[in-house]
């Protein structure tokens, strides 16, 4: 183990106040299983799990009931023991506040494991090993949901380094701090596992300098891994975002549109590797996730959830709002969106929740005009223009959005954050983002209805070409057989009275 | 004397030769004008621009033969990228080929379908699965909305369903926020 000291520095990013401390007092809690687990089947990106399971049907906790549907999808499985009540629309954690399909658990209170198979990675291979992790239903836990499995198996690119996401760079968010403070020993054999199964030769952790209960506990367990080294980075935010991180540990600046295993480099979040960890060793699939409660809350804390678990548990856990408004914010405050309602269930993206602080609320705040300040500009870390953005978004030019790199725009809310007039620049960035996604999407439907229109029309002119030469074949067919027909009457007639003749003749 | 006419000789030659090559290598297929409208209107295929489909549309435009607002599934947006496009001035939809309506699928009712399959021969893009006396059903991701199977079915089991926006199509709103007093005094 060791420490790195020179620091590379991005442009931008912000010092916001953390607010972390108020959730770290206690350690981390578990939540009772509930009587009813909610179970959406889209909590990760990618393609809809395939159902497993029918109503009536009894399971086991850890028992798999979604199947992951191509490479791009993860599987979900019964986070306890119970039977299936039913499959139906469920509201999920999601800005938009629309039902999606989701299954629900009748607990048996029971929590009763299935068999649980670790695996032996170094028998069966790197390969193999890469392809059940698919099974394990792992998404990235620091909020992403991206496949984990998904991040293994680059043949192409070769990994030379694992680096382990500790930043939690976003105020009040403490779930991988929590995680690192009592876990350390799980992350650190999760690490080596990770390692090998990357064939990363070292490891560096990047953890901000906010941390140092859970940097000691890294310390104290690092001690005998040479290839395990970690870096403290400032607090800036956001020093979190994959391409920042990995430039603040070894000055690499990945471009945009390459990815960092071009690079030799990996990048797992702490929680993700503990998963991975208890899947392999253990044959435990994700079931669980800790989850941060702050803000506007009575006691903040961090809790083990299972999957499923109604919200509102939480929340009341945690003796509800200091400050009733009922809005809440899920992710951090920066990223985070507000949730549309909180008859929600605990998903494997919920990494914070957040009681709305009344300044939180956009309401309260005034926006004013633009007043071409650039502060926003200063504070992008991707260096981008967020004033023209926003001019661009709000006035529905979307191509010229789209010049300025709005897809590069990691919506990271600097902008938003430093801008004096309070303008909500993020919201106008995900608003032309998904209109130029939804125009992507219907010009992909055009290109395939017009390349079916022109097959269909190319089919239709081949069968009317086809019949077109059966016919004529028919013709040139019947009329040769009738020409030989014909023929061979006239020969018959002719031979008939040539015999005629010579009968005449012979009676002569 | 002779060796400048040498030399205009041999250039022209080579010259001829590049050119030539350059003209098989580099064809371009079809008309790049006709591709370009093509690629803007929605290729719904519906007929309701009075031809047969939207490339036939496309060449009618390019030809002059067609005015630009005839295409009610693109819409306005449609008629002001044709607009731009063509170098003409814009003009509202014509609504006399229609009016656009949101975007929907067809649906089979599975329960009344008679198995005639007069609707896979009027659907534009092979959308409708089923053979003679068996029942059919659409292939919903392939159904471009166009209505040409509705006239034809004789039991009228096909409805159109607009398409509701879900989890997987949902877009972030335009954001809307009140404006205060003050706010509104500095404006
Ligand atoms: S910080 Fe706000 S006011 Fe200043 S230029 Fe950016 S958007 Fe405009
Ligand atoms: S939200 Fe986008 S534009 Fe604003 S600072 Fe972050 S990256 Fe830059
Ligand atoms: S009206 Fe229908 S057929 Fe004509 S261009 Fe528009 S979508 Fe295509």
């Amino acid at each position: 183990m060791k420490i790195i000291e020179n620091i590379f520095k991005f442009n931008g990013g912000v010092k916001a106040q953390t607010r972390k401390s108020i959730s770290t007092k206690v350690g981390i809690q578990k939540i009772g299983i509930p009587k009813y687990l909610k179970i959406p089947l889209r909590q990760h990106i990618g393609n809809l799990p395939k159902l497993k399971v029918k109503e009536g049907d009894v399971v086991l906790k850890g028992q798999l009931i979604a199947e992951a549907d191509g490479s791009v999808s993860a599987a979900i499985h019964a986070p306890t023991s119970g039977k299936i009540k039913s499959i139906e629309k469920i509201l999920l954690p999601h800005p938009s506040g629309l039902p999606d399909y989701g299954v629900i658990i009748e607990s048996d209170m029971k929590d009763k494991w299935i068999k649980k198979i670790p695996i032996n990675w170094a028998k069966i291979g790197v390969e193999a090993t890469i392809k059940a992790l698919q099974n394990s239903g792992i998404v990235g836990l620091g909020g992403a949901a991206f496949p984990s499995h998904l991040k293994m198996g680059s043949k192409a690119t070769k990994i030379n380094t694992l680096i382990v996401n500790a930043a939690e760079c976003e105020p009040y968010i403490t779930c991988d701090d929590m995680v690192m403070r009592e876990r350390s020993e799980d992350l650190i054999n999760g690490i080596e596992l990770v390692e090998s199964l990357l064939g990363a030769k070292n490891t560096i952790i990047g953890i901000e300098d906010n941390k140092p209960e859970a940097l000691s506990q890294l310390q104290f367990h690092t001690k005998s891994h040479k290839n395990i080294s970690i870096k403290v980075v400032p607090t800036i935010y956001p020093s979190g975002d994959a391409k920042r991180l990995i430039f603040l540990i070894n000055g690499i600046k990945i471009p945009k549109g390459k990815r960092s295993s071009e690079y030799g480099i990996q990048m797992f979040n702490v929680a993700t590797i503990i998963a991975i960890y208890r899947y392999i060793s253990f044959g435990e699939p994700s079931l669980s996730r800790i989850t941060t409660i702050s803000g506007n809350i009575t006691k903040p804390q961090n809790y083990e959830v299972l999957f499923g678990t109604p919200l509102k548990a939480l929340i009341n856990q945690s003796g509800g709002q200091k400050i009733k408004n009922d809005n809440f914010i899920m992710g951090g405050p920066m990223m985070g969106f507000k949730l549309p309602s909180i008859d929600v269930p605990v998903t494997k993206a919920m990494n914070c929740v957040l009681g709305a602080e009344p300044e939180m609320i956009e309401d309260k705040k005034e926006p004013l005009p633009c007043i071409r300040c650039a502060k926003c500009a200063e504070a992008c870390p991707v260096s981008l223009q967020p004033q023209e953005l926003y001019w661009f978004s709000k006035s529905d030019q979307f191509e010229k959005a789209q010049e300025y790199k709005l897809f590069d725009c990691i919506e990271c809310g600097c902008c938003s954050y430093v801008c004096p007039s309070n303008i909500p620049l993020v919201q106008f960035y995900r608003y032309a983002k998904s209109e130029l996604i939804s125009e992507f999407r219907a010009q992909e439907e055009a290109d395939v209805a017009r390349e079916r229109n022109e097959f269909r029309i190319m089919r239709l002119e081949r069968e009317r070409q086809e019949r077109a030469e059966r016919n004529a074949k028919r013709r040139a067919q019947s009329s040769k057989e009738e020409k030989s027909k014909l023929i061979d009457e006239k020969r018959a007639a002719i031979s008939a009275a040539m015999d005629r003749i010579k009968e005449y003749e012979k009676k002569k | 004397m002779l060796i400048a006419i040498l030399v205009l000789i041999l250039l022209a030659l080579i010259i001829g030769l590049v050119l030539g090559f350059s003209s098989i290598k580099f064809k371009v297929k079809g008309d790049p004008i006709v591709e370009k409208i093509d690629a803007i209107l929605p290729q719904t295929q519906c007929g309701q621009c009075s031809y047969p489909g939207c490339k036939p549309y496309a060449k009618a435009i390019a030809s002059g033969e067609a005015d630009i607002n005839q295409c009610p599934p693109g819409g306005e947006d449609g008629v002001k990228a044709l607009a731009e496009l063509m170098g003409v001035e814009y003009k509202p939809l014509d609504e006399s080929h229609g009016i656009t309506k949101p975007k929907s699928v067809a649906f089979i009712d599975e329960d009344t379908c008679i198995g005639c399959t007069l609707c896979i021969q009027a659907c534009p893009v092979d959308a409708i699965l089923g053979a003679a006396k068996q029942m059919h059903t659409i292939i919903e991701k392939e159904c471009t909305g166009c209505e040409l199977c509705l006239p034809p079915c004789p039991v009228d089991c096909i409805t159109m369903e607009v398409i509701e926006e879900n989890a997987e199509n949902w877009k972030w709103k335009y954001p809307v926020y009140s404006l205060s007093k003050k706010t509104a005094k500095v404006q």
